[in-house]
Order: structure tokens, then C-alpha cells, then sequence
């Protein structure tokens, strides 16, 4: 039996940007993006289900991200997860990558009892690849970045295999570890039709809290505990649920601040058209030998 | 706890003791920029008998290596080298540290960066050093990281304003190396290696490597193909084309992606950053991607049928027509002139 921690994502989808998602001045609008479940995260959980399969145990996926990214934690839960975390706090807002390995730190260490962390290498937003070591830095873990194949587990010592540049490593490491993995490792499961109807009702504290808005007759610590008993909660953990520091969360916790964007302009207009006749072609080619550049 | 320094630190990375170019590209770089500051050039170089890479830093233009040798350093390891590196970071206030933004750099620089609780920037594609006003604050002699972000379609500046150590990863291939004219032999810092309690935590097994016999960034002339060619067949042309010229064939990703031609020679935002003295990009359309890993080319060459594809907007000469018909042409015409 291993646990497993899985720390997860949404993330704007960029990776299919289109015509209509482009602004005029050539920057995202990245209202008009729709969010999806990290690609290399859904791996991680793959990864880790795959290790449940085999040897039974538990899964957590927790993820740092506004209310909404419950519905990734439902998706997560439609795979096989046993049980999904939100922790959310309006405070968490402009995290770089250290608040956020500080505030993800600080939840594993109160789940505790893991064996391990599996994280997807890096995130299509940011494509940093920071937040999984610097998490594990701050848990004392060693890690397994760039992750592979997990090719044994044997009581407390896992062995796997690692890209490195050209080529692959294997290493061996006792538990517990963070691991990311990277995209082509597995090919993660789609849902589970039969799970996805037990857990379509699965529901954020934010989101029960909504409910009760709406309807006088609804209590929403009645809810949440009727939620929880249905196995249908999505545990939310705030900034005081956690007793962090604020001074290192969210904007104030980040060291590093954007300065300034641009969007990508095309230079443009300063090219010479070259007619692709013999005579074009030839004249090109001259002015390329006169520059030394050919020939 | 010492006070702020203008120091630039660059991580030497090495596998069986050669160094990873990025690192001399790095040193360049952060020349360039502890020169901006008034500080000084130091190189962190960890490994077993690392003495003919310390000289190699200075070549590049190190004032100062700060060596760890011992035979525990071997090979990459996340642990010890991030528990060193820490180390040398909290007790020698280094001002800026660079590493490549490789497997290994991106493995190592976010553990220091929370060890330290550094700020850390991904991938950068340029660094300067400016005065920056911030949030009605005067900063003197700020680290600008530049990359990209957002897929590509935006460029971000990235600082760190209020924290003592600027740390930064730096893709391969996008700075220029050269070594110094006047090398001096510079200080050598020997710090004795100690092991720690988790150094030996992971083992490694074994390694298989392949030296990738494609070296397209030291290419002078590279002819890139794309998806617009259709075929691996009229991609031959591609390959004839560099062929005559003397030059390397690359590719697209979307040509990798076909089978066109194999991904050791992809150029573009997920595989080599180039800076040829010229390069033509034959049936590319030319996404943010690919316009990444070139566009510092000295000339381009833009050969598509497309009149309104992106890649004419940065290419310095534009060649409207179907390739099929403008590379044997162009082929033709310059064996010709050689004549």
C-alpha cells in the first residue's frame, strides 16, 4: 500500500490558441481561453493510479487555484481519486513559484503520510518547472524530475527511469520522493463513466456556500457535513486553515514581479521579395557570395 | 549574514567533465553584466577533477571559480549539489546566479532558489542590467529577465526587485560565446567538499547517452523544412538544398512531427535555439515557436507559397513560389555561379 499525493493544475489552455483568441495588438486574451487540467499533471495522476493498481493504497490530488479549479478536482476524482483538495484563498492571488511551493509545502505537510508526491514536470502556462522541486526542497524530499517509467517498487526503495539530455538514467531512491513526470511517460485514463456519476455532485466549500446563498432554507454547515457524508466534499483549506505566514503568500510572498509585456510584433516590411526566376534567384545568390555568406 | 555584493555567479554544468556549453554562453553573458555592475565574474564548478574546466572558465572570462572537487560530485545529483550550492549562496551573497535552463539546470536552480528563497526566473532569452522605477521605487542596477511566456505570443520582463539574489535559468544556444581576448588565470576559491546526511539518497544505476551527432548550433548555413512541404519526399529537397550549400538540415516541429526529419534536428521553442549566417526556412510557416529558436539568424531566408505567412515577416528575403520548383531552380543556379 502507498499513498500517493498528486499536485495538480488548471491552467489557461495555450497550447490551442487561435485566431479569435488573439487580440488586435497581438497579446491573449486570455478571457476567451478555456481552462483545462494541466496536460503533464493528468500524467502524474496517471502515474500515481497506476501505482494504486498495483499496490493498492490512497490518493490525494490537491491543487492552489481559485474556486473554479474544483472542477479539475472533480475531473481527478472522475479518474480515481480517492479525495480531492482545494486550497484557495483570495490571499493566495500573484503567487510566483516560491509562494506557491510555500503554500503547496505547508498543505502536504498537514495531509502528511504520504510515501509519494508525483507532480507533472512543468505547467503550459508558465512551462517553469520550478514549483515541484521547490516544493520538494522545502519538504526535505529528494525528487525524480523528468520522470519516465517507474520500473520497481520494493518495500521503501523505488527504481525509475529518468530523461536526461541524449538519452535516459535509471536512479534508485527510498521513499518518500516528489517525482514529476514528464508527458510521453503514460497515457492517463479518461473517466470512469461509473465514477464520474458517483462524483458529478462533488462540491467545494466555495461552491456549497453559493448554494446556500441562493436558498434561505439551506445552512451550509448543514450541507457540508451531509457533503462530506456522501463522500461528495471537496476540501477547501485556506490561508488560516493552514497557518501560513502571509508575508510569504501571494503577491507578498513572491520575489519576483512582472515589469513589463510585450506582445510579439513581426518586424516586417524591411524584406526584399525575390522573384523565383533564374534571374531572381541568381541575383540573390551574388549577394549572398558578395557578403561571404555562400559559396 | 554578509552584505549585498555585485557578483554574478555562473553554474558550470558538466556530464563526465565536459561542460555544457550554456555555461559558457552564461559566462559571456554575465560578464557583460557584472561589468554593468562593477562586481565580479565568479564560476561554480562542482565535479571530480574538474581542474581542466576551471581553466576553461577563465578562457571565458571568470575572475573567480569557486570549486567543489570530490569524487561524491561525480555525476549530477540533485541533493548534494543543491545542498552546496545552498550553502554557498547564504554565506556569500552572491548577486545575480545563472544556470542553463538544461535538465540538470532546471533540476537544481528551483531547489536553491527555495532553499534560499530566491527569486527564480524560467527560460530566459535575454538578461540586462538597468535602473528600474517599480511600484514609485528607484532600484539601481536590476536584473531584467527576459522570455517569453504565454506560449510564446508575449515577451516578459521579469524582476526581482526587493530580494538580494536574482536567479535565473538561460536557454542553450540563445547568448553568444566567445572566449575573452586576454585570458587571465583568476582566483581559485577550494571549498572542501562535506558530505551531508541525504547525499546519497538516490544512486544512480546506469546511464545511456548518445553524443548527438547533429551539431546545428555551430552550423553556419542551416536549410529548414516545414509541414508546407507536403511529403518526406519533396522534404528530400530540403536535404539537397543544404547539400549544395554546404549546410545542416533542420526542421519544424510540425515536419518532426510528420516523420519528416528526426527530432535531433528540430529548431524552434521545444528544440534548438540556432544563430546562423543564414538560414532558409523552406515551407514554414513560421508560428512564434519556430521563429524563437531562429530569428537572431544574421539572414533568412523565406521560401513558402504563401504569401501572408508569418515567416516573410521576419525574414530578410522573401521567395513567393512552390518549393518543388524554386530549390531545384535555386540549386541550379548556384552550382552555376560556382562554375
Amino acid at each position: 500500500m502507498y499513498y500517493s499525493i498528486v499536485l495538480v493544475k488548471q491552467v489557461p489552455d495555450t497550447a490551442n490558441i487561435t485566431g479569435n483568441v488573439m487580440q488586435e495588438d497581438g497579446t491573449v486574451n486570455r478571457a476567451k481561453l478555456p481552462a483545462v487540467f494541466n496536460p503533464e499533471d493528468r500524467v502524474a495522476l496517471e502515474m500515481a493510479l497506476r501505482v494504486k493498481d498495483q499496490f493498492g493504497g490512497k490518493i490525494t490530488a490537491i491543487t492552489m487555484g481559485p474556486p473554479r479549479a474544483s472542477d479539475m478536482l472533480r475531473e481527478c476524482l472522475y479518474m480515481g481519486a480517492d479525495q480531492a483538495i482545494l486550497i484557495s484563498d483570495r490571499k493566495f492571488a500573484g503567487a510566483d513559484t516560491l509562494a506557491t511551493s510555500y503554500v503547496l509545502a505547508e498543505a502536504v505537510k498537514k495531509i502528511g503520510g504520504y510515501d509519494f508526491i508525483f507532480a507533472g514536470r512543468q505547467a503550459i502556462d508558465g512551462d517553469t518547472a520550478q514549483v515541484g522541486p521547490q516544493t520538494g526542497e522545502k519538504l526535505h524530499l529528494p525528487q525524480i524530475t523528468y520522470l519516465e517509467e517507474i520500473l520497481k517498487i520494493d518495500g521503501r526503495t523505488v527504481t525509475a527511469r529518468r530523461k536526461i539530455e541524449g538519452g535516459y538514467e535509471i536512479v534508485r531512491c527510498t521513499l518518500p520522493v516528489l517525482v514529476t513526470v514528464i508527458k510521453d511517460a503514460v497515457e492517463p485514463r479518461p473517466f470512469s463513466a461509473r465514477r464520474v456519476m458517483s462524483h458529478k455532485g462533488a462540491k467545494s466549500l466555495m461552491e456549497i456556500e453559493k448554494m446556500a446563498e441562493g436558498n434561505s432554507l439551506l445552512y451550509v454547515d448543514q450541507l457540508v457535513h451531509e457533503y462530506e457524508s456522501r463522500e461528495l466534499f471537496i476540501k477547501t483549506l485556506t490561508m488560516d486553515d493552514l497557518k501560513l505566514d502571509p508575508e510569504r503568500c501571494g503577491v507578498a510572498g513572491s520575489p519576483t514581479k512582472v515589469y513589463k509585456v510585450e506582445s510579439v510584433v513581426l518586424s516586417g516590411g524591411d524584406q526584399e521579395m525575390i522573384e523565383p526566376t533564374k534571374t531572381g534567384l541568381g541575383k540573390l545568390i551574388d549577394k549572398l557570395m558578395e557578403d561571404h555568406i555562400l559559396g | 549574514m554578509s552584505t549585498m555584493t555585485s557578483d554574478v555567479w555562473v553554474f558550470i554544468e558538466q556530464r563526465y567533465g565536459k561542460p555544457a556549453d550554456v555555461s559558457f554562453e552564461l559566462l559571456c553573458k554575465g560578464r557583460k553584466l557584472a561589468q554593468g555592475m562593477g562586481g565580479s565574474l565568479k564560476a561554480v564548478v562542482m565535479g571530480d577533477h574538474v581542474d581542466g574546466l576551471v581553466a576553461d572558465t577563465f578562457r571565458f572570462g571568470a575572475d573567480e571559480a569557486i570549486v567543489i572537487d570530490h569524487p561524491a560530485l561525480n555525476q549530477y545529483r540533485t541533493i548534494p549539489y543543491s545542498r552546496i550550492l545552498s550553502d554557498l549562496v547564504r554565506t556569500r551573497s552572491p548577486r545575480i546566479v545563472l544556470f542553463g535552463a538544461t535538465i540538470i539546470g532546471r533540476d537544481l536552480a528551483p531547489r536553491v532558489a527555495s532553499a534560499t528563497r530566491s527569486g527564480l526566473t524560467a527560460d530566459c532569452t535575454d538578461l540586462q542590467i538597468s535602473d528600474v522605477a517599480y511600484l514609485r521605487k528607484d532600484y539601481k542596477n536590476l536584473l531584467l529577465q527576459i522570455r517569453p511566456a504565454f506560449g510564446g505570443n508575449i515577451i516578459a520582463t521579469i524582476i526581482t526587485p526587493e530580494n538580494p539574489v536574482q536567479m535565473a535559468t538561460v536557454r542553450e544556444g540563445v547568448m553568444e560565446m566567445h572566449p575573452v581576448d586576454n585570458p587571465v588565470a583568476g582566483k581559485v576559491t577550494s571549498i572542501p567538499y562535506i558530505a551531508g546526511p541525504a547525499d546519497e539518497i538516490v544512486t544512480i544505476i546506469e546511464q545511456h547517452r548518445e553524443e548527438n551527432r547533429v551539431n546545428l548550433k555551430a552550423a553556419p548555413i542551416i536549410v529548414a523544412g516545414g509541414y508546407g512541404l507536403g511529403s518526406k519526399g519533396n522534404f528530400k529537397l530540403v536535404y539537397d538544398l543544404a547539400h549544395a550549400l554546404g549546410g545542416e538540415v533542420a526542421g519544424s516541429r510540425a515536419a518532426v512531427d510528420a516523420g519528416f526529419v528526426p527530432p535531433e534536428r528540430q529548431v524552434g521553442q521545444t528544440g534548438v535555439t540556432v544563430r546562423p549566417k543564414l538560414y532558409i526556412a523552406v515551407g514554414i510557416s513560421g508560428a512564434i515557436q519556430h521563429r524563437a529558436g531562429m530569428q537572431e539568424s544574421n539572414n533568412i531566408i523565406a521560401i513558402n507559397s504563401d504569401p501572408g505567412a508569418p515567416i516573410f515577416g521576419i525574414s530578410h528575403y522573401g521567395i513567393v513560389g512552390d518549393a518543388t520548383e524554386v530549390i531545384p531552380r535555386f540549386i541550379e543556379v548556384f552550382r552555376n555561379k560556382l562554375k
